[in-house]
């Protein structure tokens, strides 16, 4: 039981180490990724239903008791990211594998790819699992530092601009995370959450709302909130496709974890940061869609939903309640999936037309009606039409929100309800361009920097069949909408109520 | 908790000149920046560890020194940084000199949206000044 809390960091961090060795070995190489990959999503879903079943478990690292050494923490909410996570980077794996065996070989030190794509799970998984709070940090910096070089893998002068933006934009981020590492060790004499958690209730009113905005801060950047999130679709789109999708997937959702993690367990009910949050939440929302609706590049036009919809996550967590925290874990879900799904349908769309721009597009549902659909599904669900998992999510944070009855939460679900309309819209106006009308004449790629080949119409077998199965999983979260709503619920009720977190991670202190 | 006024000044000024330097338009200074930026953030770390002590390893012989002995554990907290930091800049400069190597400019370039508005702008005035040129003309038409 216990070996299966630290094993979805520690297997694919072997397995990373065991790529580098196969450098020379391609197809031992994606071999290797997709078993470690295979194992960890095996490993995160017996995980979930252990956790699911016995409640929250923890494992003390190095055998030193909880305040002491560093807690590995799976509860509901990070074993259920975990899956989802894990379901993910492996979908997008396979997408990437046969990109990259169609188009492999001209410039692009491939070789580096699966390693760094394993340490970015394995950071990820590091993120959701860790019950320390300086442990996070190394976690966000093993993801981050493999995301830098994921989306700089061409060295393309494009690739380097965004690269620079999102390098120092993150290492910023990173600089106040170790500052605010350092304020609560100052507050609290702990760096352990749990323990913080308990021992920041003698902490003076103002220091610990201080504690807890410059944490949403810290982790608003990460997470792209408004104002944090210019970074965002400045530099996601320059990327390979894959790896946008698993950035747009996972790393914003990571983040978003951490301001739940830590707001719900260490500043519970303060209403200062309660307000501010739903404040921001509905900002996020308004300003990140009106963001998308002027553009005309699909993928960035995806990458100001990506900002957007976070707010709506930001909106569960605001409310403080187990509706408004089940809703937000179930949109945190959803969103994962479809947005990656988004983002690998872009991606075949690229390769389609030669180019990810709007105007330059046309009449692609004529010569590629199954992207069409593997468009369609996912670009409403991520509008919220019904029955598809966008509208169950935001169905469970609008009925959260309003049953709240304040200002601020009726007014956040009045600004969701518009971006969802306005998202409608973006969507809708990329389906009008890039699917109906004329024919666009296809322009061969003609910077073969580019990762990607496009503008070639025969798209590789496994790089469909990945986005079929990605658009599969997003209409599964519908049918099991019912069972994952239950799931989100019952993490939803854990972090409302953090005593049988806090519980378990201390406990063994005294067991000893 | 007791600190170290020095320890707590100087944490201040390199946050100040790293946020100075973190604002300008030059790579190098963003890079130099970021780096002062992470010393204060580390000494800031240290400084939470409380005053200086002995250092901390207790024996079965050492007896109640507790109090006398300084934090281990921000120190340690600080080395992981400290190797995190250098890794990061490291890899911060070799992508400053690729933005250099491939533009020959040390500058942060602009971005898609900078570009766009600063077209949109170029576009406006050109109108403008069709217009106004147009006014001209039909003022003196008139007269």
């Amino acid at each position: 039981m216990e070996v299966l809390i630290p094993l979805p960091v520690a297997l694919p961090l072997a397995g990373a180490g065991l790529s580098m060795l196969l450098q020379r070995a391609p197809a031992l190489q994606r071999l290797l990724s997709l078993l470690v990959l295979v194992g960890l999503l095996g490993a995160a879903v017996a995980l979930l239903v252990v956790v699911d079943r016995d409640g929250t478990q923890v494992v003390q690292a190095g055998g030193w008791a909880a305040p002491v050494g560093i807690s590995l923490v799976a509860d509901r909410l990070s074993a259920l990211l975990l899956v989802v996570s894990a379901a993910v980077l492996l979908a997008v794996l396979v997408y990437a594998i046969g990109q990259g065996v169609a188009d492999g070989g001209h410039s692009v030190p491939i070789a580096i790819f699966h390693p760094c794509y394993l340490v970015l799970a394995a950071g990820i998984a590091l993120a959701f699992l860790t019950g320390d709070l300086f442990n996070l940090f190394v976690a966000f910096e093993v993801f981050l530092v493999a995301s830098y070089v994921l989306l700089t893998l061409n060295g393309g002068q494009a690739q380097v601009r965004a690269g620079m933006t999102y390098v120092v934009v993150s290492l910023l981020a990173s600089v106040l995370f170790v500052t605010v590492v350092g304020l609560v060790y100052a507050a609290t004499g702990t760096v352990n959450m749990a323990d913080a958690a308990v021992r920041l209730q003698d902490v003076p009113d103002g220091v610990r709302v201080a504690l807890g905005l410059t944490m949403l801060v810290v982790f608003g950047i990460k997470a792209a909130l408004f104002p944090l999130f210019s970074w965002l679709p400045d530099s996601y789109p320059t990327a390979p496709s894959p790896v946008t999708a698993v950035f747009a997937g996972l790393l914003t959702k990571v983040g978003v974890y951490a301001v739940i993690r830590t707001q719900t367990l260490m500043f519970p009910g303060e209403d200062v940061i309660a307000a501010v949050i739903l404040v921001i939440a509905a900002l996020t929302m308004v300003v990140g869609i009106l963001g998308a609706i002027v553009q005309d590049d699909v993928k960035r036009v995806l990458s100001f939903t990506i900002v957007s919809h976070i707010g709506y996550m930001l909106l569960g967590l605001g409310l403080y309640s187990v509706a408004g925290l089940a809703g937000a874990v179930l949109y945190t879900v959803h969103h994962i999936v479809v947005q990656t799904t988004l983002f690998l349908v872009a991606g075949l769309m690229e390769r389609r037309e030669g180019t990810s721009s709007m105007l330059r597009s046309g009449g692609l549902q004529h010569v590629a009606p199954l992207l069409a659909v593997l468009y369609l599904i996912p670009a409403l669900s991520l509008a919220g039409i019904p029955p598809l998992s966008g509208f169950v999510a935001k169905l469970g944070l609008f009925q959260a929100g309003l049953s709240d009855g304040g200002v601020l939460a009726v007014g956040a679900v009045v600004a969701g309800t518009a971006t969802s309309l306005l998202t409608l819209y973006a969507v809708g106006r990329v389906w009008v361009e890039v699917f109906w009308g004329e024919v666009a004449e296809v322009v061969p790629d003609a910077n073969r920097e580019d990762a990607v080949d496009v503008g070639v119409t025969r798209t590789p077998r496994l790089m469909t069949s990945a986005t079929v199965a990605a658009v599969a999983g997003m209409v599964s979260i519908t049918v099991v909408a019912g069972p994952l709503y239950g799931l989100a619920e019952r993490a939803a009720a854990d972090l409302v109520d953090p005593r049988a977190y806090i519980g378990a991670v201390l406990v063994t202190e005294e067991a000893r | 908790m007791t600190g170290n006024l020095t320890l707590a000044l100087l944490i201040g000024l390199l946050y100040t000149v790293g946020t100075y330097l973190l604002l300008q338009r030059t790579l190098t200074r963003i890079v130099i920046g970021l780096a002062l930026l992470g010393h204060g953030a580390n000494l800031l770390l240290l400084q939470a560890g409380g005053a200086r002590g002995l250092v901390p390893f207790v024996g079965p012989d050492s007896g109640a020194v507790l109090d006398t002995t300084a934090d281990p554990l921000p120190q340690a907290m600080v080395l992981t940084a400290i190797v995190i930091t250098f890794g990061v800049s490291a890899f911060l400069l070799a992508l400053a000199y690729r933005s250099w190597v491939l533009t020959q400019e040390d500058e942060v370039q602009d971005d898609v949206e900078d570009r766009r508005v600063f077209r949109l702008r170029r576009e406006e005035e050109a109108l403008r000044a069709q217009d106004a040129g147009r006014r001209v003309d039909d003022d003196v038409g008139e007269d």
